[in-house]
C-alpha cells in the first residue's frame, strides 16, 4: 500500500508512517526487489500473497462456481448428464474435456481455490507474527505533526504541561485503552478486537476447508430400499450399493440393523396443491452394533434423519410394493411377495417388474420362466383411454395394477447382474390373448387367469417401501466449528474499530501549554471524531482552556461558534484549532 | 405437525386482500412523494446553508448561554475538504453535538422536500401513507401465516411479501430513529410495490401446507436471515445506485457541465441543447442538490452491506446445516446454494476491496453492484430458470 501525499507536502517520516498502520494487511510490493532467480522468486511470492492478486482470485473463485450452476453435473445427477449429453451431441465433448460437469471437482477450479488458499496462508501467518509484535510492543509513538491526522483538536491551558499529559492518561485508561505516557506525549490505542477477529476469520477457513476435505476422504454413503416388514443388517452384501472413499471402505461400514416396520404418506387432497407431499414418516426399529437385545424404536422422517453407530439414515424416497402371488399351470404357488414398483410422476404413477424365475414346467411342457411389467396406480382413472395408465393422486385411494406378461428366459441364470426393475424381453415373448397383448387391471384382491394356461396371478394387496440413504460423514464437527469461528471473527473484523488517540501537552514559550489531541481510525468511521470530543470535554476538567482567542487558521470563516463576538467573554470559550493545515488524505492512513 | 387439512380459507383470503390494500396504500404513499419531490424542486441550495448555519449557531450559543465546555474538533474528508464537529458539554444536559460541513460538494442535501412547505406536507402525508401500507402488509403476512399456522415463508410468493415487508420496516425503522432517511422513502415504495407486483402476478401460490422437505425450525431460522439479508442488501444497492449518481454529477459539475443553467449564464450555451435535455439536467441539478452528500451515500452502503455480510455468511450456514439434516450433505453444490456462495464471495471481493486494496469510490460500488446482480440473480434467476433440489411448492 503506498503512502499517497499531496505534492504539497514531505512524505512523513519513517516513524510516522508506522503510526498510521493501523493494519497488518501487506504492503503491496511494485516490482522485483533483489537479482536473480530468488530475487524473482520472491517477488512472485510477495505477489501471490498480495491484496491485489487475492482480490483476483476471489473474483475468479465466484466466476469458475458459475458454470456448475448451469450446467448438470456428475456429483448430483448422473443421469441429468447423461440426458444433456444426448441432446448436445456437438459440444458434449468440448465440455467434458474442460471437466464442465464435474466443475467443482475440476482441476481449473481446484487450482483457484488451492492458490487462494496458498495467498492466504502466505497472508495470515507473516500477519499472526505481526500482530503478536504489536501486542508486546507500546502503541506507537505519537507522529511529529499532528495536525496531519484526520480528527485534530487543540486549545491553550494554564495547566502544566506533565498534568496534563497525566490526566490524559488516567482518562484513557479509562476509556480502556492501552495508553502509554512517554516523552510528554501519550500514545493510545484500542480495537485490537478487529485485527483478532479479522486473523480469526482467514484462518477458519482453513478449518472449513479441512473440514470439507477430512468428509471427502473420510465418508461413505449407501442405498437401501425396504419394503414394510424388511430390515437389514448394514453390510456390503445387503445394502443395494454403496460409494467409500480412501478411508471408508466397505469393510469400515458402521455395524447395525434396521427394520421397517410401517411407512405413513399424507397428501394435499384438495385446492391448488392437490397431491403435494405433507407428511412421509417412517416406523422403524433398529439396534446398533450386533446386540439385537438393544432394539428400539423411532421415526424417520424428511429433515429428520435417525443415527446409528456413526452413521445417519436419511429418508430419501417412498412408493408402492403390490404383493402378488403367481400359480404355474398346475396351480403351484411358484412366486409370492412384495415388489417394489418405481414411481414416475408426482402422482406416483410407477412402474416395475415381477420375475418369476422359479416357474418349473410351462404348459408346453418344456421348462420356462414367468415375467410381468407393468403400473401400479395409486389412483386409477376409471378409463385409459386417451391417457394411458397414469395415477390421478399420489395417495391410495383407488389402487390399481396393470401387467402385460411375458414368457420365455428371463437372462437370470446368466450370471450377469440384472437391474431388478427392468425385464430384458429379447428371449422372451409377450402373452397374447385374441390376437392382442394380454393385458389385465386388477383391483386388490383380484385374480387374473393367464392365456394359454401358464396359470394365474392373483392382486393380494401392496405395501409401501421407503428407500434411505445411510451416510457416514465425519469432519462435520470440524466445519462446523469453522463456521461459527468465522462468523464471530467477521463480526470482530467489522464491527470493531481499531484507533489511536495521541495527546501532547508542551509548554509554549509565552507561558501556558498547548494541548493537542489527534486520532487515527479507519476512514470508515465518524466516531473517532466524537469520541476524541469526548475525550477532550472530558480533559477540559484537569485542563481547562485558556479565554483568550488565537484564531490563526482558515477556520474561522465558515465557522460560526469561532466567529462568534460573544466568545471572546465568556470564560470557556472554544479554541479554534491551532493550526488546521490540511491534513493528509486519509487514503494513506491505510 | 399440521396435516393436510389445516387451511383456513377464510385467513387465506383475508391475507390476500390485506396484501392488495398495502399495495394501493404503498401506491398512493409513492405518488405523495413523487410530489413531494416535483414541490420541492425550487430554491433548495439557498436555503440549505442557511437553515445548518442556523442552528448551529443557536445550538453554540445555546451552550454559551450556561457558560460550558466546549471542544471544536477538524475532521479530514477523504476528498481533501475539512469539516469541524464541535460537542460542547452542557452542565447537568449531556452531551450535544453538532457537525458543520465545509467544502460544497460534501455536504448534504435537505431531502426531498427541499424548502418547500408544501412539498415537506406531501413527504409527510406519504410517510404516514406508507406506516398504514405497512400496518396492512404485516396484518397480510400474519394472517397467512395463521392461515396454515406455519412461518409465512413456505414459497416464493410468501417469501416475497416477507421480503418487501423486511425493506419498509428497515425504512421505518431508520426513520423512527431520526435519521434523516426520508429521501429513500420514494425508491423504498417503488422497490416494495415491484416486488409486491411480481409477487401477486408471477409467484403467486394458494396458502397451502408445507411439503416435508420444509419441516424444519432452519425454516424460521434459514429463511427469516435470508429475508432480512435481502431487505438490506436491496437498501444498500439502492445507495450506491444514488452515489453512483451524486458523483457523476459532481463530476459534471466540476467539468462544468450544468453551467449554461445559472441564471447568469450566457443563454447561447443553452440554446445549443434542446429544450428536453435542458430540462433533464434541471432536473438532475435540483434531486441531486437535496440528495445526501456523495460520500455519505457511499458510507451508508458501505455501513449496511458490511452490518449484513456476516448474517449473509450465517444465513449460508444455516443453510448448509440444514441441508445436512434434510439431504445428508451440507453442501452438494445445488444450483441455490452454488449461487449464495457466488454472493457470498462477490460481497467478500467487494469488502476487501475497501479495505484493504484501495479500491475506493466508483470501482468499489461497481463491485458492489455485481454483488447485489448475483443477489438477485439466486433470488429470481435460480428459482425460475434453473431446477435443483430448493424447487419446491410450485415455484
Ligand atoms: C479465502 C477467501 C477469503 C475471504 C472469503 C476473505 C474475506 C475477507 C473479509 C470478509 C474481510 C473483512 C473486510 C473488512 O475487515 O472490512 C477480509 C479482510 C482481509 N483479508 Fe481476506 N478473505 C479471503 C482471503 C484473503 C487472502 C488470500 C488474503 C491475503 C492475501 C486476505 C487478506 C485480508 C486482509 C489483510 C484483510 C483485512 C485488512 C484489514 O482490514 O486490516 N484475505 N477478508
Amino acid at each position: 500500500m503506498s503512502n499517497t501525499t499531496t505534492e504539497t507536502e514531505l512524505p512523513p517520516a519513517s516513524d510516522d508512517a508506522e503510526a498510521e498502520r493501523l493494519s497488518t494487511a501487506p504492503v503491496e510490493s511494485d516490482g522485483p526487489t533483489g537479482i536473480g532467480v530468488f530475487g524473482w522468486l520472491r517477488w512472485m511470492w510477495r505477489q501471490l500473497t498480495s491484496m491485489r492478486v487475492a482480490l483476483i482470485l476471489l473474483f475468479l473463485l465466484s466466476l469458475a462456481a458459475i458454470p456448475g450452476s448451469l450446467i448438470p453435473q456428475n456429483g448430483q445427477n448422473q443421469f441429468k448428464v447423461e440426458t444433456w449429453k444426448a441432446q448436445h451431441t456437438t459440444v458434449a465433448p468440448i465440455y467434458q474435456k474442460l471437466q464442465l460437469f464435474d466443475v467443482y471437482s475440476s482441476i481449473w477450479f481446484s487450482a483457484i481455490y488451492i492458490l487462494l488458499f496458498v495467498s492466504l496462508a502466505g497472508c495470515i501467518v507473516p500477519r499472526t507474527w505481526q500482530f503478536v509484535g504489536v501486542l508486546r510492543a507500546q502503541p506507537p509513538a505519537a507522529p511529529r505533526n499532528l495536525t496531519r491526522m484526520p480528527v485534530y483538536a487543540a486549545w491553550r491551558t494554564g495547566a502544566d504541561a506533565d498534568t496534563v499529559s497525566a490526566a490524559a492518561h488516567r482518562l484513557l485508561r479509562k476509556r480502556r485503552f492501552r495508553a502509554n505516557l512517554a516523552g510528554g506525549a501519550v500514545a493510545a490505542e484500542k480495537g485490537y478486537l478487529r485485527e483478532v477477529g479479522n486473523l480469526l476469520f482467514h484462518l477458519s477457513l482453513f478449518a472449513l476447508l479441512g473440514g470439507f476435505g477430512w468428509a471427502s476422504l473420510a465418508s461413505g454413503t449407501g442405498g437401501k430400499l425396504m419394503v414394510e416388514g424388511d430390515g437389514y443388517s448394514n453390510t456390503i452384501t445387503q445394502l443395494d450399493d454403496f460409494t467409500g472413499s480412501s478411508f471408508y471402505t466397505s469393510d469400515d461400514l458402521d455395524p447395525f440393523f434396521l427394520k421397517l416396520k410401517g411407512f405413513t404418506a399424507k397428501f394435499q387432497d384438495k385446492g391448488d396443491q392437490i397431491g403435494a407431499a405433507r407428511q412421509f414418516t417412517a416406523n422403524v426399529e433398529y439396534y446398533a452394533g450386533d446386540d439385537a437385545s438393544k432394539l428400539r424404536q423411532g421415526t424417520i422422517e424428511v429433515n429428520h434423519p435417525l443415527d446409528i453407530g456413526g452413521s445417519k439414515v436419511y429418508l430419501i424416497g417412498h412408493g408402492y410394493a403390490p404383493v402378488i402371488t403367481v400359480r404355474n399351470s398346475n396351480g403351484d404357488v411358484v412366486y409370492t411377495g412384495a415388489t417394489p414398483f418405481l414411481p414416475q410422476d408426482a402422482n406416483l404413477t410407477s412402474t416395475g417388474v415381477v420375475k418369476v424365475s422359479d416357474y418349473g414346467m410351462g404348459p408346453k411342457g418344456t421348462k420356462t420362466q414367468l415375467g410381468f411389467s407393468g403400473f401400479f396406480l395409486p389412483t386409477a382413472p376409471v378409463s385409459f383411454e386417451g391417457t394411458g395408465p397414469v395415477s390421478l393422486f399420489p395417495g391410495d385411494a383407488a389402487p390399481e395394477l396393470v401387467l402385460n406378461a411375458f414368457e420365455g428366459d428371463l437372462g437370470t441364470d446368466s450370471g450377469l447382474p440384472q437391474n431388478i426393475y427392468q425385464l430384458n424381453t429379447r428371449k422372451m415373448t409377450q402373452l397374447t390373448q385374441d390376437e392382442q397383448p394380454a393385458k389385465a387391471r386388477l383391483k386388490p384382491g383380484q385374480g387374473w387367469t393367464l392365456p394359454d394356461g401358464y396359470g394365474s396371478v392373483t392382486f393380494e394387496g401392496y405395501k409401501q417401501w421407503a428407500s434411505f440413504n445411510v451416510s457416514h460423514r465425519p469432519g462435520n464437527e470440524i466445519a462446523l466449528t469453522g463456521a461459527v469461528l468465522a462468523i464471530l471473527g467477521l463480526i470482530g473484523s467489522l464491527f470493531v474499530q481499531r484507533r489511536r488517540i495521541w495527546v501532547r501537552a508542551v509548554a509554549l514559550p509565552e507561558g501556558g501549554t498547548l494541548v493537542e489531541l489527534a486520532g487515527l481510525a479507519r476512514s470508515e468511521s465518524a466516531k473517532i471524531a466524537e469520541e476524541l470530543a469526548e475525550l477532550a470535554v472530558d480533559l477540559q476538567d484537569d485542563a481547562p482552556a485558556a479565554d483568550d482567542e488565537s484564531d490563526t487558521g482558515d477556520a474561522g470563516t465558515e465557522d460560526p461558534p469561532t466567529d462568534d463576538p460573544e466568545a471572546d467573554g465568556d470564560p470557556e470559550a472554544p479554541e479554534a484549532p491551532a493550526d488546521p493545515a490540511a491534513p493528509a488524505d486519509q487514503n494513506s492512513k491505510e | 405437525m399440521q396435516l393436510a387439512s389445516g387451511v383456513d380459507p377464510q385467513l387465506a383470503d383475508l391475507s390476500n386482500k390485506l396484501i392488495y390494500s398495502a399495495m394501493a396504500v404503498y401506491t398512493i404513499a409513492m405518488f405523495a412523494h413523487m410530489f413531494e419531490w416535483t414541490f420541492g424542486s425550487k430554491g433548495a441550495v439557498a436555503v440549505r446553508s442557511k437553515e445548518q448555519s442556523g442552528s448551529l449557531a443557536e445550538t453554540v450559543a445555546a451552550a454559551e448561554a450556561k457558560g460550558t465546555k466546549k471542544v471544536t474538533v477538524t475532521v479530514a474528508r477523504a476528498g481533501g475538504g475539512t469539516t469541524t464537529l464541535t460537542r460542547t458539554a452542557l452542565a447537568g444536559a449531556g452531551a450535544t453535538v453538532v457537525t458543520s460541513g465545509r467544502g460544497e460538494d460534501e455536504v448534504d442535501g435537505p431531502g426531498a422536500a427541499g424548502s418547500s412547505e408544501k412539498a415537506d406536507l406531501a413527504g409527510r402525508i406519504a410517510v404516514s401513507l406508507t406506516v398504514l401500507a405497512a400496518l396492512l402488509h404485516v396484518g397480510g403476512v400474519i394472517a397467512r401465516g395463521l392461515s396454515v399456522s406455519r412461518w409465512p415463508w413456505g414459497n416464493m410468493y410468501e417469501f416475497s411479501c416477507a421480503f418487501a415487508l423486511a425493506m419498509t420496516a428497515a425504512y421505518l425503522v431508520l426513520l423512527a430513529a431520526k435519521k434523516n432517511v426520508r429521501w429513500l422513502g420514494l425508491p423504498v415504495t417503488v422497490a416494495v410495490l415491484l416486488t409486491l407486483g411480481i409477487a401477486t402476478t408471477v409467484l403467486y401460490t394458494d396458502s397451502e401446507q408445507l411439503v416435508p422437505a420444509l419441516h424444519s425450525y432452519w425454516l424460521a431460522i434459514h429463511v427469516s436471515t435470508a429475508i432480512f439479508c435481502g431487505g438490506a442488501f436491496y437498501a444498500a444497492f439502492i445507495a450506491t445506485l444514488l452515489y453512483l449518481f451524486q458523483d457523476s454529477y459532481h463530476r459534471r459539475v466540476e467539468a462544468g457541465a450544468y453551467e449554461y443553467l445559472k441564471p447568469g449564464a450566457a443563454r447561447a450555451a443553452g440554446r445549443q441543447q434542446s429544450d428536453f435535455r435542458t430540462g433533464l439536467a434541471r432536473v438532475r441539478v435540483s434531486v441531486c442538490n437535496r440528495l445526501p452528500a456523495a460520500s455519505t451515500l457511499d458510507k451508508l452502503s458501505y455501513r449496511i452491506n458490511a452490518l449484513v455480510f456476516p448474517l449473509w455468511t450465517f444465513t449460508i450456514i444455516a443453510g448448509a446445516i440444514w441441508a445436512e439434516a434434510a439431504w445428508g450433505k451440507y453442501w452438494e453444490w445445488d444450483p441455490k446454494e452454488t449461487w449464495s456462495f457466488i454472493t457470498w464471495v462477490a460481497y467478500a471481493c467487494y469488502l476487501h476491496a475497501r479495505a484493504t486494496a484501495g479500491w475506493k469510490g466508483r470501482k468499489a460500488a461497481y463491485l458492489a453492484l455485481a454483488a447485489f446482480a448475483c443477489w438477485l440473480f439466486n433470488y429470481y434467476g435460480v428459482n425460475i430458470f434453473v431446477t435443483g433440489k430448493h424447487s419446491y411448492a410450485g415455484i
